[in-house]
């Protein structure tokens, strides 16, 4: 029976194949149905092929406006975020200090709560204080619940680094902040961009803690879900789909540049 | 060419430095973590306290709130909305599961089987998330639409009449019933059980995948006995990344389900948002903080990886 021998072998690929179509399976409905013309305002059943989101990707009133502000927020969340986690991480790896018990749970425990818990709970202190809800409260809330998620990742980068490196820059007469910019900060910089990565990830796409501190303003995310109430338009998939293209390509182009990278230096 | 001349300066530096590093490198940590952790005292914490002091206040929105201990309200949503409950749990409870379930594979091949094609891979895993979750989910709606080619394919080979006499769907159809949300469910965290699964599967030394097979365990053998022990980190993990966030979830509910699938977040959105029921919707959220604080604490003391955090 050499088929069932064969089935018995490769019984892991086939199933890890079927679940990588089974991610993937959504992007491709995304993809196809950029280039649907729905009949009316919902745009889930397959009518005819036609070009025209794809022509005009603005044409939707307020998407691109949505789009740009998300934008917007994803880049100063990850700033915000970047910043004041790498400090931390720095502190805990580096320094000894009191209290770390308490520091590492406060750390751990944005990560390990329901979001809604910590929209609703956010909310209710900006109701209690009054706050305008609006930009600055989204903003504020992206930088505390992507700030976890960077000192993690910077963290375990930190923990890796053999601190020797930086006693022999010392001993090469090199000051802290010398040391600090041109031997840690190096060193430590793939951590740094993992984690800045993935709070812009996370900013951008965040939905649910948004929706409760948003207020009346929109961002691509409220205004996806509010299209699921009022009608979806093509040009979503075609922003997601270019998403999805964009990200593929980003990520391509860092292997290529690290292989070539890897190749000259052996 | 730079280090060169960079390398002249330095011996100037310790002479111009005339504090003893030590005192001030006592207070470096400190200055270092004020802001970040500054910034999560008052976003975070401080709202924890701000909402158990909403769930206990009377009032209405015209004449304003006040704290008058007011604990019934914790019974009363508990008495109203446990089914609600009840469904988050169970929902999250069967993604996590089916997660596990199909997540396990994928990780194993990338880790042992994928070779050359590992890195590919784990970009086409990573890769969805570029695309906005709602846009992903909204796709399924196409997916497990009634006319679809899979609604027609499980009606034909009976399936779905098992999965309606169970309860999970409801006559021929699928959207907007408990299937499509744990589908949704399932598909939105699949990636937060796949990578921590792929991390520990990846630290496991092959030599002793061939030690098992010297010492004559059958491949089932040894991945029950070696391959998955070495696996629980990432097995505690992922389950926890995928059930706290699903526990939670109203997207899923809400886009591929129906009033009858409502779960937890669903409630505690529309008491937040629409009724504006702030001290109810304060107390459910505060008991499905304390719920799934508890369900991780016993977990993680029960599976014994306690290092984890």
């Amino acid at each position: 029976m050499p088929f069932v021998n064969w089935l018995k072998r490769h019984l892991v690929v086939i199933a890890g194949l079927l679940t990588l179509s089974y991610l993937l399976l959504p992007n491709v409905v995304v993809t196809v149905f950029s280039f649907n013309k729905p009949k009316g305002r919902f745009n889930y059943e397959w009518q005819q092929f036609s070009t025209d989101a794809w022509k005009d990707p603005c044409g939707v009133a307020d998407m691109c406006g949505s789009l740009g502000l998300s934008l917007q927020i994803a880049v100063w969340a990850t700033l915000g975020a970047t910043v004041l986690g790498t400090m931390i991480a720095f502190a805990l790896v580096r320094y000894r200090f009191r209290a770390r018990g308490a520091v590492n749970s406060l750390i751990f425990l944005p990560m390990a709560m329901p979001e809604v818990v910590m929209a609703a709970s956010l909310l209710t202190l900006f109701l209690n204080m009054g706050a305008q809800l609006g930009f600055w409260t989204i903003l504020i809330a992206h930088i505390m619940f992507c700030l976890s998620f960077v000192v993690t990742a910077v963290k375990a980068r930190v923990m890796s680094m053999d601190p020797r490196l930086e006693q022999a820059a010392q001993d090469l007469y090199a000051g802290p902040a010398q040391t600090f910019l041109r031997v840690t900060l190096p060193i430590a910089a793939p951590g740094i961009a993992a984690g800045a990565l993935l709070a812009f990830a996370l900013s951008f796409d965040d939905f649910i803690i948004t929706n409760f501190n948003a207020g009346s303003t929109v961002t691509f995310p409220m205004f996806v879900w509010g299209s699921a109430q009022r009608g979806t338009p093509v040009q979503i998939n075609v922003i997601g789909t270019a998403m999805f293209l964009v990200a593929v390509l980003f990520v391509l182009a860092g292997m290529i540049i690290g292989n070539r990278r890897n190749r000259q230096k052996a | 060419m730079a280090t060169v001349t960079e390398a002249e300066a330095p011996p100037l530096a310790p002479e111009t430095d005339p504090k003893p590093p030590r005192k001030r490198g006592r207070l470096v940590p400190y200055w270092l973590l004020l802001p970040g952790l500054l910034w999560l005292v008052i976003f975070f914490a401080l709202p924890m306290i701000y909402q158990a002091s909403t769930s206990v206040q009377t009032g209405s929105l015209e004449e304003g709130y006040k704290v008058t201990w007011h604990f019934a309200t914790y019974w009363d949503s508990l008495t109203e909305y446990w089914p609600q409950f009840l469904r988050s749990v169970s929902y999250a409870a069967a993604a996590t599961v089916l997660c596990l379930l199909l997540g396990y594979p994928l990780a194993y091949l990338i880790a042992f089987r994928a070779g050359r094609w590992r890195n590919l891979i784990m970009i086409l895993v990573i890769a969805p998330f570029f695309t906005s979750f709602l846009i992903r989910t909204l796709a399924w709606k196409t997916i497990l639409a009634d006319s679809g080619p899979v609604v027609g394919a499980l009606n034909t080979l009976h399936v779905l009449d098992v999965t309606t006499w169970l309860g999970w769907t409801a006559g021929d159809r699928v959207l907007a019933t408990p299937l499509a949300v744990v589908c949704g469910l399932t598909y939105n965290f699949l990636p937060f059980m796949i990578l921590p699964l792929y991390t520990s599967l990846e630290r496991i030394d092959g030599r002793l995948h061939e030690a098992a097979g010297d010492l004559y365990a059958r491949p089932w053998t040894t991945f029950r006995k070696v391959t998955f022990p070495l696996s629980m980190p990432g097995v505690v993990s992922g389950t926890l990344l995928t059930f706290i966030p699903a526990a939670g979830d109203y997207v899923n509910a809400e886009l591929l389900g129906s009033t009858d699938t409502r779960m937890i977040g669903n409630v505690i959105q529309t008491q937040f948002l629409r009724i504006l029921d702030y001290p109810t919707a304060a107390a459910l959220s505060f008991i499905l903080m304390a719920a799934i604080l508890l369900m991780v604490t016993v977990y993680i003391r029960r599976s014994g990886t306690e290092d984890l955090v």
